[in-house]
């Protein structure tokens, strides 16, 4: 697979290592090249510099050949024009923009743009954690890793023998226990 | 008419002024909220300082019934979004944006934005309208520029249209490389008959280029 990830941010660089590291070919496109910082040393993909609502940067980072495109920049504006130009003008088969105000999400998936919402993803797991507990949002609430500091409330000691339990992995097949 | 524009730095302040001159009922919106100080200090209030991409502050500046959305910014992003939810959403008979990248031109009316005006390719047009273009662009170089890849493109002054490329008489160090000929490469044939509108790639010796300008584009 031919992946363009545009904007390296902390969310652009996470997805771009993680889709390199599965051995997928990857292109991340940034106005910036210090972002490029944020990949690891063993990112063997390709890192353009340049702006992903430009046509030619897309064009030269290969988007003609892309089977998924990926807006991840900071701005939903920049997000949704690029991921425009990716299907529009690119044809490329699935295209994601991360639109982080949920009122235009809605509007650009209307457009039938497929879109991502940090908004929403956190608000969900956090009313999750509230109300059923961390480990029933699969995740997305991550244990704490050291015991508390002294005079906080103890942990509860089924918590030291079975740590595992609430270190869940999404797709690790333990979901269904719960 | 009610316009309702986004954006009020230099061209939305003029439009805003001329459209109120002319009798139309205009509101702005504009983020920077110094900027929209500004304007209200002149025109009256008429200015909502908030992101016109969203929908409740283009709610509250009566997108509902607006007869036209005209979305001026400087950034591109801003005026397709703000456009498309203008569209979307309230459903504004005709939205006119500003596309600062020509390129975004093509994409936007594919969006179903109304209309789009370009201040860059208004301007290119008239520069090389003014100026013909009447060179070698460069498009690469080898050997630390000792050989030039150059394009040359026909207009109807060429002195080699109408004829064949084995009639060219072509430097020593220069060959043509590629016609291209409606936006379709050709390989470059002896009989290939070249016409006005035809690019031509060449690969030619620094040393000879002043000599294949001459020949196929004239002094």
């Amino acid at each position: 697979m031919r992946a363009i990830i545009i904007g390296c941010g902390r969310v652009g660089a996470r997805v771009a290592a993680e889709l390199d590291s599965r051995g997928e070919n990857v292109t991340v496109i940034d106005t910036s090249q210090r972002a490029f910082g944020r990949l690891p040393t063993t990112f063997k993909g390709e890192t353009v510099r340049g702006s992903g609502t430009d046509e030619d940067v897309l064009r030269g980072a290969g988007a003609e050949q892309a089977d998924v495109v990926m807006a991840l920049t900071e701005g939903d504006n920049r997000n949704a024009l690029a991921a425009q130009l990716a299907k529009h003008r690119f044809g490329v088969p699935r295209v994601i923009a991360k639109i982080n105000d949920p009122l235009r999400g809605e509007t650009y998936r209307a457009l039938g743009l497929e879109t991502i919402c940090r908004t929403i993803i956190l608000g969900d797991a956090l009313v999750t954690a509230a109300i059923e507990g961390a480990e029933a949002t699969n995740g997305f609430v991550e244990p704490p890793t050291a015991q508390p500091l002294t005079g906080a409330p103890a942990v509860p000691s089924a918590e030291d023998t079975q740590p595992e339990a609430t270190v869940l992995q999404p797709g690790d097949g333990r979901e269904g226990a719960l | 008419m009610y316009v309702v524009i986004i954006g009020g730095g230099t061209v939305g302040y003029h439009l805003t002024k001329e459209l109120l001159a002319a009798g139309h009922e205009v509101v702005v919106i504009e983020e920077d909220p110094a900027r929209a100080r500004l304007i209200a200090d002149e025109l009256g209030s008429i200015v909502i300082a908030n992101d016109g991409c969203e929908g409740r502050y283009q709610a509250e500046a009566g997108m509902g019934r607006a007869d036209v959305v005209a979305a001026v910014t400087g950034d591109d992003a801003v005026n397709l979004a703000a456009s498309q939810v203008a569209k979307m959403r309230f459903n504004v008979p005709r939205a006119i944006a500003r596309v600062n990248d020509p390129k975004h031109d093509d994409l936007f009316r594919q969006l179903a934005i109304d209309e789009t005006v370009s201040p860059t390719r208004a301007i290119l047009g008239v520069i090389e309208h003014e100026i013909p273009i009447h060179d070698l662009l460069h498009l690469a170089e080898l050997e630390g520029g000792e050989v030039q890849i150059v394009e040359a493109q026909l207009d109807a002054e060429s002195p080699v249209i109408g004829r064949e490329l084995r009639e060219l008489d072509l430097p020593e160090g220069s060959t043509i490389a590629l016609v291209i000929r409606d936006d379709r490469a050709h390989s470059p044939r002896s009989d290939t008959r070249l016409r006005a509108g035809d690019k031509l790639l060449a690969v030619t010796s620094a040393g000879d280029e002043s000599q294949l300008r001459s020949l196929l584009i004239g002094e």
